[in-house]
Protein backbone atom coordinates (compact mmCIF):
# COMPACT_ATOMS: atom_id res chain seq x y z
CA UNK A 1 0.00 0.00 0.00
CA UNK A 2 2.93 1.91 0.42
CA UNK A 3 3.51 1.54 -3.26
CA UNK A 4 0.66 3.58 -4.19
CA UNK A 5 2.16 7.13 -3.31
CA UNK A 6 5.36 6.20 -4.04
CA UNK A 7 4.00 5.34 -7.82
CA UNK A 8 2.30 8.70 -8.21
CA UNK A 9 5.49 10.51 -7.01
CA UNK A 10 7.43 8.22 -9.41
CA UNK A 11 4.31 8.96 -12.23
CA UNK A 12 5.49 13.07 -11.37
CA UNK A 13 9.15 12.37 -11.55
CA UNK A 14 8.69 11.08 -15.29
CA UNK A 15 6.56 13.75 -16.52
CA UNK A 16 8.51 16.42 -15.12
CA UNK A 17 11.67 15.03 -16.72
CA UNK A 18 10.39 14.86 -19.75
CA UNK A 19 8.35 17.68 -20.23
CA UNK A 20 11.66 19.91 -19.03
CA UNK A 21 13.55 17.59 -21.54
CA UNK A 22 16.15 17.08 -19.20
CA UNK A 23 19.77 16.42 -19.83
CA UNK A 24 21.46 13.45 -18.19
CA UNK A 25 23.98 16.39 -16.46
CA UNK A 26 20.73 17.78 -15.35
CA UNK A 27 19.39 15.48 -14.11
CA UNK A 28 21.90 13.90 -12.20
CA UNK A 29 22.48 17.58 -10.82
CA UNK A 30 19.28 17.65 -8.80
CA UNK A 31 20.20 13.98 -7.71
CA UNK A 32 23.60 13.97 -7.01
CA UNK A 33 24.27 13.44 -3.16
CA UNK A 34 20.07 14.21 -2.56
CA UNK A 35 19.33 11.84 0.89
CA UNK A 36 15.92 12.32 -0.01
CA UNK A 37 15.67 10.94 -3.56
CA UNK A 38 18.42 8.23 -2.12
CA UNK A 39 15.89 7.01 0.66
CA UNK A 40 12.94 7.14 -1.65
CA UNK A 41 13.81 5.47 -4.33
CA UNK A 42 15.74 2.84 -2.46
CA UNK A 43 12.44 1.95 -0.45
CA UNK A 44 10.44 2.48 -3.71
CA UNK A 45 13.15 -0.29 -5.09
CA UNK A 46 12.69 -2.66 -2.51
CA UNK A 47 9.15 -2.41 -2.08
CA UNK A 48 8.80 -3.18 -6.36
CA UNK A 49 11.35 -6.13 -5.64
CA UNK A 50 8.98 -7.73 -2.76
CA UNK A 51 6.05 -6.91 -4.99
CA UNK A 52 6.96 -7.97 -8.27
CA UNK A 53 8.36 -11.33 -7.09
CA UNK A 54 5.43 -12.48 -6.02
CA UNK A 55 3.73 -11.71 -8.52
CA UNK A 56 6.23 -13.49 -10.46
CA UNK A 57 6.09 -16.27 -8.36
CA UNK A 58 2.26 -16.67 -8.71
CA UNK A 59 2.38 -16.49 -12.21
CA UNK A 60 5.13 -19.30 -12.71
CA UNK A 61 2.89 -21.38 -10.38
CA UNK A 62 -0.18 -20.62 -12.03
CA UNK A 63 0.77 -20.34 -15.72
CA UNK A 64 4.34 -21.67 -15.96
CA UNK A 65 3.13 -24.62 -14.35
CA UNK A 66 6.14 -25.10 -12.48
CA UNK A 67 6.53 -26.42 -9.19
CA UNK A 68 5.97 -24.06 -5.82
CA UNK A 69 9.61 -25.02 -5.16
CA UNK A 70 11.00 -23.88 -8.35
CA UNK A 71 8.40 -21.36 -8.69
CA UNK A 72 9.44 -19.62 -5.33
CA UNK A 73 13.61 -20.45 -6.02
CA UNK A 74 13.07 -18.75 -8.94
CA UNK A 75 11.07 -15.95 -7.75
CA UNK A 76 13.60 -14.75 -5.05
CA UNK A 77 15.73 -15.18 -8.02
CA UNK A 78 14.33 -12.57 -9.62
CA UNK A 79 13.90 -10.29 -6.74
CA UNK A 80 17.08 -10.09 -5.53
CA UNK A 81 18.43 -9.77 -9.21
CA UNK A 82 15.82 -6.97 -9.22
CA UNK A 83 16.88 -4.97 -5.98
CA UNK A 84 20.55 -5.57 -6.69
CA UNK A 85 19.99 -4.02 -10.13
CA UNK A 86 17.56 -1.36 -8.41
CA UNK A 87 19.93 -0.14 -6.04
CA UNK A 88 22.87 -0.08 -7.76
CA UNK A 89 21.05 2.33 -9.97
CA UNK A 90 19.80 4.41 -7.48
CA UNK A 91 23.56 4.49 -5.84
CA UNK A 92 24.88 5.38 -9.12
CA UNK A 93 22.33 8.12 -9.70
CA UNK A 94 22.42 9.99 -6.36
CA UNK A 95 26.18 9.55 -5.13
CA UNK A 96 27.78 12.45 -5.47
CA UNK B 1 -12.47 -28.37 -26.66
CA UNK B 2 -14.55 -26.24 -28.62
CA UNK B 3 -14.45 -22.40 -30.00
CA UNK B 4 -16.96 -21.74 -27.15
CA UNK B 5 -15.20 -23.64 -24.12
CA UNK B 6 -13.66 -20.60 -22.86
CA UNK B 7 -16.92 -18.33 -23.27
CA UNK B 8 -16.93 -17.34 -19.58
CA UNK B 9 -14.06 -15.49 -19.87
CA UNK B 10 -15.76 -13.32 -22.32
CA UNK B 11 -16.29 -10.81 -19.07
CA UNK B 12 -15.06 -7.59 -18.66
CA UNK B 13 -13.49 -8.15 -15.09
CA UNK B 14 -11.88 -11.58 -16.29
CA UNK B 15 -10.23 -9.15 -19.21
CA UNK B 16 -9.50 -6.67 -16.47
CA UNK B 17 -7.49 -9.62 -14.60
CA UNK B 18 -5.85 -10.22 -17.70
CA UNK B 19 -4.62 -7.14 -18.35
CA UNK B 20 -3.53 -6.56 -14.90
CA UNK B 21 -1.39 -9.72 -15.26
CA UNK B 22 -0.27 -8.87 -18.48
CA UNK B 23 0.77 -5.50 -17.65
CA UNK B 24 2.67 -6.70 -14.50
CA UNK B 25 4.61 -9.10 -16.62
CA UNK B 26 5.67 -6.21 -18.76
CA UNK B 27 6.77 -3.61 -16.00
CA UNK B 28 8.36 -6.60 -14.65
CA UNK B 29 10.33 -7.49 -17.87
CA UNK B 30 10.84 -3.52 -18.50
CA UNK B 31 12.47 -2.99 -14.62
CA UNK B 32 15.71 -4.50 -14.28
CA UNK B 33 16.52 -2.57 -18.35
CA UNK B 34 15.10 0.34 -16.52
CA UNK B 35 17.77 -0.36 -13.61
CA UNK B 36 20.49 -1.32 -16.05
CA UNK B 37 20.06 1.96 -18.24
CA UNK B 38 20.24 4.28 -14.70
CA UNK B 39 23.16 2.19 -13.83
CA UNK B 40 24.96 3.87 -16.57
CA UNK B 41 25.22 6.56 -14.94
CA UNK B 42 28.15 4.56 -13.03
CA UNK B 43 30.33 5.25 -15.79
CA UNK B 44 29.65 9.04 -16.21
CA UNK B 45 27.00 11.00 -17.04
CA UNK B 46 28.31 11.45 -20.48
CA UNK B 47 26.88 7.66 -20.77
CA UNK B 48 23.56 8.05 -19.37
CA UNK B 49 23.49 11.55 -21.72
CA UNK B 50 23.90 9.11 -24.50
CA UNK B 51 21.78 6.53 -23.44
CA UNK B 52 19.02 9.47 -22.92
CA UNK B 53 19.62 10.67 -26.55
CA UNK B 54 18.71 6.83 -27.84
CA UNK B 55 15.33 8.14 -26.23
CA UNK B 56 14.70 10.63 -28.79
CA UNK B 57 13.53 7.93 -31.53
CA UNK B 58 10.47 7.62 -32.62
CA UNK B 59 9.73 3.61 -31.23
CA UNK B 60 11.76 4.48 -28.23
CA UNK B 61 9.39 7.11 -27.19
CA UNK B 62 6.56 4.89 -28.32
CA UNK B 63 7.90 2.05 -26.19
CA UNK B 64 7.97 4.86 -23.19
CA UNK B 65 4.26 5.51 -24.17
CA UNK B 66 3.53 1.72 -24.12
CA UNK B 67 5.22 1.56 -20.29
CA UNK B 68 3.20 4.33 -19.02
CA UNK B 69 0.28 2.94 -20.44
CA UNK B 70 1.19 -0.65 -18.53
CA UNK B 71 2.16 1.31 -15.11
CA UNK B 72 -1.10 3.39 -14.66
CA UNK B 73 -2.77 0.38 -15.69
CA UNK B 74 -1.40 -1.93 -13.28
CA UNK B 75 -1.28 0.83 -10.57
CA UNK B 76 -5.13 1.82 -10.78
CA UNK B 77 -5.84 -1.95 -11.63
CA UNK B 78 -4.12 -2.64 -8.37
CA UNK B 79 -6.16 0.42 -6.66
CA UNK B 80 -9.67 -1.28 -7.29
CA UNK B 81 -8.52 -4.64 -6.50
CA UNK B 82 -6.69 -3.29 -3.03
CA UNK B 83 -10.77 -1.39 -2.50
CA UNK B 84 -12.47 -4.38 -3.54
CA UNK B 85 -10.67 -6.79 -0.62
CA UNK B 86 -9.77 -4.44 1.98
CA UNK B 87 -13.28 -2.23 2.02
CA UNK B 88 -17.15 -2.12 1.85
CA UNK B 89 -18.10 -3.84 -1.36
CA UNK B 90 -19.55 -1.45 -4.02
CA UNK B 91 -21.10 -2.73 -6.80
CA UNK B 92 -20.00 -0.90 -10.32
CA UNK B 93 -16.62 -2.71 -10.28
CA UNK B 94 -16.85 -3.09 -14.17
CA UNK B 95 -17.35 0.72 -14.69
CA UNK B 96 -14.63 0.95 -12.32
CA UNK B 97 -12.16 -1.02 -14.22
CA UNK B 98 -13.15 0.16 -17.49
CA UNK B 99 -12.59 3.75 -16.05
CA UNK B 100 -9.21 2.20 -15.23
CA UNK B 101 -7.80 1.33 -18.45
CA UNK B 102 -9.55 4.53 -19.81
CA UNK B 103 -7.71 6.54 -17.50
CA UNK B 104 -4.37 4.66 -18.05
CA UNK B 105 -5.14 5.16 -22.08
CA UNK B 106 -5.49 9.00 -21.42
CA UNK B 107 -2.29 9.44 -19.38
CA UNK B 108 -0.25 7.43 -21.77
CA UNK B 109 -1.45 9.22 -24.61
CA UNK B 110 -0.84 12.95 -22.64
CA UNK B 111 2.64 11.35 -22.67
CA UNK B 112 3.10 10.94 -25.66
CA UNK B 113 1.70 14.44 -26.64
CA UNK B 114 3.72 16.08 -24.58
CA UNK B 115 6.70 14.46 -26.23
CA UNK B 116 6.22 15.11 -29.56
CA UNK C 1 -44.75 -24.74 -38.50
CA UNK C 2 -41.70 -24.74 -40.53
CA UNK C 3 -38.59 -27.27 -39.82
CA UNK C 4 -36.46 -24.67 -38.88
CA UNK C 5 -38.83 -23.64 -35.77
CA UNK C 6 -39.55 -27.02 -34.32
CA UNK C 7 -36.59 -28.15 -33.73
CA UNK C 8 -33.33 -27.61 -32.63
CA UNK C 9 -29.69 -28.81 -33.40
CA UNK C 10 -27.99 -29.41 -29.90
CA UNK C 11 -24.70 -30.80 -29.89
CA UNK C 12 -23.91 -32.99 -26.35
CA UNK C 13 -20.44 -33.99 -25.05
CA UNK C 14 -20.30 -38.21 -24.83
CA UNK C 15 -18.21 -40.03 -23.46
CA UNK C 16 -14.69 -39.47 -20.99
CA UNK C 17 -12.43 -36.64 -21.56
CA UNK C 18 -11.32 -37.85 -24.29
CA UNK C 19 -14.69 -37.96 -25.73
CA UNK C 20 -16.58 -35.88 -27.77
CA UNK C 21 -19.79 -33.58 -29.40
CA UNK C 22 -22.37 -35.55 -31.00
CA UNK C 23 -25.43 -33.89 -32.31
CA UNK C 24 -28.92 -34.10 -32.06
CA UNK C 25 -31.97 -32.85 -33.58
CA UNK C 26 -34.48 -32.44 -30.67
CA UNK C 27 -38.39 -30.78 -30.60
CA UNK C 28 -38.58 -27.41 -29.58
CA UNK C 29 -40.88 -26.11 -27.16
CA UNK C 30 -41.65 -22.44 -25.24
CA UNK C 31 -39.96 -22.28 -22.13
CA UNK C 32 -38.22 -25.18 -22.90
CA UNK C 33 -34.88 -25.41 -19.90
CA UNK C 34 -31.66 -26.76 -20.60
CA UNK C 35 -31.66 -29.58 -18.89
CA UNK C 36 -35.46 -30.19 -20.64
CA UNK C 37 -33.59 -31.01 -23.61
CA UNK C 38 -30.88 -33.26 -22.29
CA UNK C 39 -33.93 -35.25 -20.62
CA UNK C 40 -35.38 -35.33 -24.43
CA UNK C 41 -32.28 -36.91 -25.86
CA UNK C 42 -32.16 -39.36 -23.42
CA UNK C 43 -35.35 -40.36 -23.17
CA UNK C 44 -35.94 -40.42 -26.73
CA UNK C 45 -32.70 -41.01 -28.88
CA UNK C 46 -30.16 -42.81 -26.55
CA UNK C 47 -31.10 -44.15 -23.38
CA UNK C 48 -27.17 -44.57 -21.96
CA UNK C 49 -26.23 -40.91 -22.04
CA UNK C 50 -25.57 -39.93 -18.61
CA UNK C 51 -26.31 -37.08 -16.87
CA UNK C 52 -27.29 -36.13 -13.18
CA UNK C 53 -30.40 -33.89 -11.75
CA UNK C 54 -32.86 -34.36 -8.98
CA UNK C 55 -35.13 -30.92 -8.46
CA UNK C 56 -35.51 -29.54 -11.49
CA UNK C 57 -36.31 -26.35 -9.64
CA UNK C 58 -33.09 -24.74 -9.05
CA UNK C 59 -32.48 -25.94 -5.07
CA UNK C 60 -30.50 -29.45 -5.28
CA UNK C 61 -27.51 -28.11 -7.35
CA UNK C 62 -26.90 -31.13 -9.15
CA UNK C 63 -27.89 -30.09 -12.50
CA UNK C 64 -25.07 -27.83 -13.43
CA UNK C 65 -23.36 -28.58 -16.91
CA UNK C 66 -21.33 -25.74 -19.31
CA UNK C 67 -23.76 -24.61 -21.90
CA UNK C 68 -22.19 -22.52 -24.43
CA UNK C 69 -18.98 -22.38 -22.90
CA UNK C 70 -20.36 -20.78 -19.53
CA UNK C 71 -21.23 -23.07 -16.30
CA UNK C 72 -24.94 -23.20 -15.59
CA UNK C 73 -27.67 -24.66 -13.90
CA UNK C 74 -29.32 -26.30 -16.81
CA UNK C 75 -32.80 -26.98 -14.55
CA UNK C 76 -33.27 -22.73 -14.47
CA UNK C 77 -31.70 -21.83 -17.90
CA UNK C 78 -34.14 -21.14 -20.88
CA UNK C 79 -32.51 -22.62 -24.25
CA UNK C 80 -34.10 -19.51 -25.41
CA UNK C 81 -31.64 -17.12 -23.17
CA UNK C 82 -28.49 -19.19 -24.40
CA UNK C 83 -28.96 -19.91 -27.72
CA UNK C 84 -26.08 -18.20 -29.64
CA UNK C 85 -25.83 -18.25 -33.50
CA UNK C 86 -28.97 -20.76 -33.28
CA UNK C 87 -26.04 -23.09 -31.35
CA UNK C 88 -26.63 -24.95 -27.91
CA UNK C 89 -23.68 -26.55 -26.82
CA UNK C 90 -23.58 -28.70 -23.59
CA UNK C 91 -20.75 -30.21 -21.60
CA UNK C 92 -19.97 -31.41 -18.37
CA UNK C 93 -18.93 -29.14 -15.66
CA UNK C 94 -15.19 -28.00 -16.30
CA UNK C 95 -12.66 -28.17 -13.12
CA UNK C 96 -13.82 -31.81 -12.53
CA UNK C 97 -12.41 -34.90 -14.09
CA UNK C 98 -15.14 -36.26 -16.09
CA UNK C 99 -16.64 -39.95 -15.36
CA UNK C 100 -18.99 -39.79 -18.40
CA UNK C 101 -21.12 -37.60 -20.82
CA UNK C 102 -22.39 -34.85 -18.85
CA UNK C 103 -21.61 -36.07 -15.40
CA UNK C 104 -18.02 -34.62 -13.95
CA UNK C 105 -16.91 -36.27 -10.80
CA UNK C 106 -17.30 -33.74 -7.79
CA UNK C 107 -15.58 -35.38 -5.43
CA UNK C 108 -12.35 -33.34 -4.83
CA UNK C 109 -15.10 -30.13 -5.38
CA UNK C 110 -16.70 -31.62 -1.99
CA UNK C 111 -13.12 -32.73 -0.21
CA UNK C 112 -12.33 -28.98 -0.41
CA UNK C 113 -15.27 -27.90 1.65
CA UNK C 114 -14.24 -30.67 4.18
CA UNK C 115 -10.52 -29.04 3.87
CA UNK C 116 -12.04 -26.06 4.29
CA UNK C 117 -13.79 -26.46 7.17
CA UNK C 118 -17.39 -26.12 6.06
CA UNK C 119 -19.04 -28.03 8.72
CA UNK C 120 -20.79 -26.23 11.44
CA UNK C 121 -18.99 -26.74 15.45
CA UNK C 122 -21.81 -26.16 17.72
CA UNK C 123 -21.55 -24.17 21.02
CA UNK C 124 -23.90 -25.95 22.82
CA UNK C 125 -26.27 -29.50 23.05
CA UNK C 126 -29.24 -30.09 22.07
CA UNK C 127 -30.74 -30.16 25.60
CA UNK C 128 -30.18 -26.09 25.45
CA UNK C 129 -32.29 -23.63 24.44
CA UNK C 130 -31.92 -22.12 20.83
CA UNK C 131 -29.35 -19.29 20.91
CA UNK C 132 -30.58 -15.71 20.15
CA UNK C 133 -29.60 -14.50 16.91
CA UNK C 134 -30.31 -10.62 16.39
CA UNK C 135 -31.21 -10.07 12.38
CA UNK C 136 -29.61 -6.67 12.37
CA UNK C 137 -25.92 -7.19 13.11
CA UNK C 138 -23.41 -7.03 10.95
CA UNK C 139 -21.95 -10.99 11.29
CA UNK C 140 -25.52 -12.57 10.65
CA UNK C 141 -26.16 -10.08 7.32
CA UNK C 142 -22.70 -11.47 6.06
CA UNK C 143 -24.28 -14.84 6.95
CA UNK C 144 -27.38 -14.02 5.26
CA UNK C 145 -25.54 -13.38 2.38
CA UNK C 146 -23.05 -16.37 2.20
CA UNK C 147 -25.36 -18.84 3.05
CA UNK C 148 -27.72 -19.39 -0.02
CA UNK C 149 -25.13 -21.36 -2.07
CA UNK C 150 -26.75 -24.72 -3.45
CA UNK C 151 -23.01 -26.74 -3.71
CA UNK C 152 -23.71 -26.97 -7.41
CA UNK C 153 -20.18 -26.36 -8.24
CA UNK C 154 -20.73 -23.53 -11.11
CA UNK C 155 -18.32 -21.04 -9.41
CA UNK C 156 -15.90 -23.87 -9.12
CA UNK C 157 -16.20 -24.39 -12.46
CA UNK C 158 -15.70 -20.50 -13.66
CA UNK C 159 -12.68 -20.08 -11.55
CA UNK C 160 -9.67 -19.82 -13.45
CA UNK C 161 -7.54 -19.83 -10.21
CA UNK C 162 -9.11 -23.48 -9.67
CA UNK C 163 -8.09 -24.34 -13.26
CA UNK C 164 -4.40 -23.31 -12.54
CA UNK C 165 -3.88 -23.95 -9.12
CA UNK C 166 -5.19 -27.83 -8.06
CA UNK C 167 -4.74 -26.99 -4.36
CA UNK C 168 -7.13 -23.89 -4.34
CA UNK C 169 -9.76 -24.14 -2.03
CA UNK C 170 -12.40 -22.61 -4.72
CA UNK C 171 -15.13 -20.15 -4.23
CA UNK C 172 -17.88 -22.44 -2.75
CA UNK C 173 -15.71 -23.67 0.12
CA UNK C 174 -14.48 -20.73 1.29
CA UNK C 175 -17.67 -18.90 0.62
CA UNK C 176 -19.10 -21.74 3.22
CA UNK C 177 -16.22 -21.17 5.48
CA UNK C 178 -16.99 -17.30 5.29
CA UNK C 179 -20.74 -18.22 6.12
CA UNK C 180 -19.30 -19.88 9.55
CA UNK C 181 -16.93 -17.42 10.21
CA UNK C 182 -20.07 -15.03 10.23
CA UNK C 183 -22.05 -17.90 12.72
CA UNK C 184 -21.40 -16.62 16.29
CA UNK C 185 -22.77 -19.95 17.72
CA UNK C 186 -19.69 -22.24 16.20
CA UNK C 187 -16.82 -22.87 17.94
CA UNK C 188 -14.14 -23.71 15.16
CA UNK C 189 -13.23 -19.77 14.03
CA UNK C 190 -9.82 -20.29 14.78
CA UNK C 191 -9.02 -23.92 12.79
CA UNK C 192 -11.03 -23.11 10.18
CA UNK C 193 -9.52 -19.69 9.53
CA UNK C 194 -6.06 -22.07 9.87
CA UNK C 195 -7.59 -23.93 7.23
CA UNK C 196 -8.51 -21.06 4.42
CA UNK C 197 -5.44 -19.54 5.06
CA UNK C 198 -2.91 -22.54 5.02
CA UNK C 199 -1.38 -23.00 0.75
CA UNK C 200 -4.13 -22.88 -1.54
CA UNK C 201 -6.41 -20.88 0.72
CA UNK C 202 -7.75 -17.40 0.30
CA UNK C 203 -5.43 -16.01 -0.54
CA UNK C 204 -4.57 -17.80 -3.58
CA UNK C 205 -8.14 -15.79 -4.57
CA UNK C 206 -7.41 -13.42 -7.46
CA UNK C 207 -10.80 -11.78 -7.04
CA UNK C 208 -11.52 -11.81 -11.01
CA UNK C 209 -15.17 -12.26 -10.07
CA UNK C 210 -16.02 -14.60 -12.22
CA UNK C 211 -17.55 -17.05 -9.57
CA UNK C 212 -19.74 -13.75 -8.83
CA UNK C 213 -20.35 -13.29 -12.07
CA UNK C 214 -21.70 -16.98 -13.30
CA UNK C 215 -23.36 -18.05 -9.15
CA UNK C 216 -27.00 -18.78 -10.04
CA UNK C 217 -27.71 -17.86 -6.89
CA UNK C 218 -26.10 -14.48 -7.59
CA UNK C 219 -23.75 -15.00 -4.53
CA UNK C 220 -21.06 -13.06 -4.10
CA UNK C 221 -17.58 -15.57 -3.34
CA UNK C 222 -15.28 -12.91 -4.46
CA UNK C 223 -16.64 -10.88 -1.26
CA UNK C 224 -16.58 -13.43 1.34
CA UNK C 225 -13.06 -14.61 0.37
CA UNK C 226 -11.81 -10.87 0.71
CA UNK C 227 -13.97 -11.11 4.23
CA UNK C 228 -12.02 -14.22 4.81
CA UNK C 229 -8.05 -12.48 3.74
CA UNK C 230 -9.19 -9.81 6.18
CA UNK C 231 -9.79 -11.96 8.72
CA UNK C 232 -6.96 -14.52 8.09
CA UNK C 233 -4.49 -10.76 8.15
CA UNK C 234 -5.85 -10.01 11.26
CA UNK C 235 -5.25 -13.39 13.29
CA UNK C 236 -1.88 -13.32 11.58
CA UNK C 237 -0.94 -10.30 13.65
CA UNK C 238 -2.71 -11.31 16.37
CA UNK C 239 -0.31 -13.98 16.22
CA UNK C 240 -3.58 -16.42 16.47
CA UNK C 241 -2.51 -18.23 13.28
CA UNK C 242 0.85 -19.41 11.61
CA UNK C 243 1.71 -18.14 7.80
S1 LIG D 1 -12.72 -14.18 -7.36
FE1 LIG D 1 -11.44 -15.78 -6.49
S2 LIG D 1 -12.79 -17.52 -6.33
FE2 LIG D 1 -13.83 -16.07 -7.67
S3 LIG D 1 -13.25 -16.68 -9.74
FE3 LIG D 1 -11.71 -15.23 -9.04
S4 LIG D 1 -10.06 -16.41 -8.12
FE4 LIG D 1 -11.87 -17.72 -8.32
S1 LIG E 1 -21.58 -20.19 -4.55
FE1 LIG E 1 -23.15 -20.13 -6.14
S2 LIG E 1 -22.17 -21.06 -7.93
FE2 LIG E 1 -20.96 -21.60 -6.17
S3 LIG E 1 -21.68 -23.60 -5.54
FE3 LIG E 1 -22.78 -22.05 -4.34
S4 LIG E 1 -24.64 -21.64 -5.48
FE4 LIG E 1 -23.26 -22.71 -6.87
S1 LIG F 1 -31.97 -30.05 -10.87
FE1 LIG F 1 -31.79 -29.26 -8.84
S2 LIG F 1 -30.79 -27.36 -9.19
FE2 LIG F 1 -31.14 -28.06 -11.18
Amino acid sequence: MLLVPMILVHLAVIFYATSQNLTADAILSRTRGSVTWGLFYGIFVLLAAIHASIGVRNILQEWGRLRDRTAGQLAVLFGVLLLVLGLRAVAAVVMP
Amino acid sequence: MSSTSHAYRRNTLWNAALVHRLSGIGLAIFLPIHFLALGLALSGAAKLEGFLRLTQMPVVTAAETILIFLLVVHFLGGLRLLALENGPWFSGQRRVALVAIGVAAVVALIFLVRLL
Amino acid sequence: MDESHSSIDVSIWRGDANGGFQSYRVPSRSDQTVLDVVTWVQRNVDPTLSYRFACRVGMCGSCAMTVNGRPRWTCRTHVKSVFQESKLEIAPLSNMPVIKDLASDMRVFFEKWTRARGSFAPNRSRTKAVEEIRPDTPARRFADEAIECINCGVCYAACDTVRWNEDYLGPAALNRAWALMNDVRDTAGRERLEAVSAKGGCHSCHSHQSCQAHCPQTLNPTRSIAGLKGLSLQAYLRGEIKP
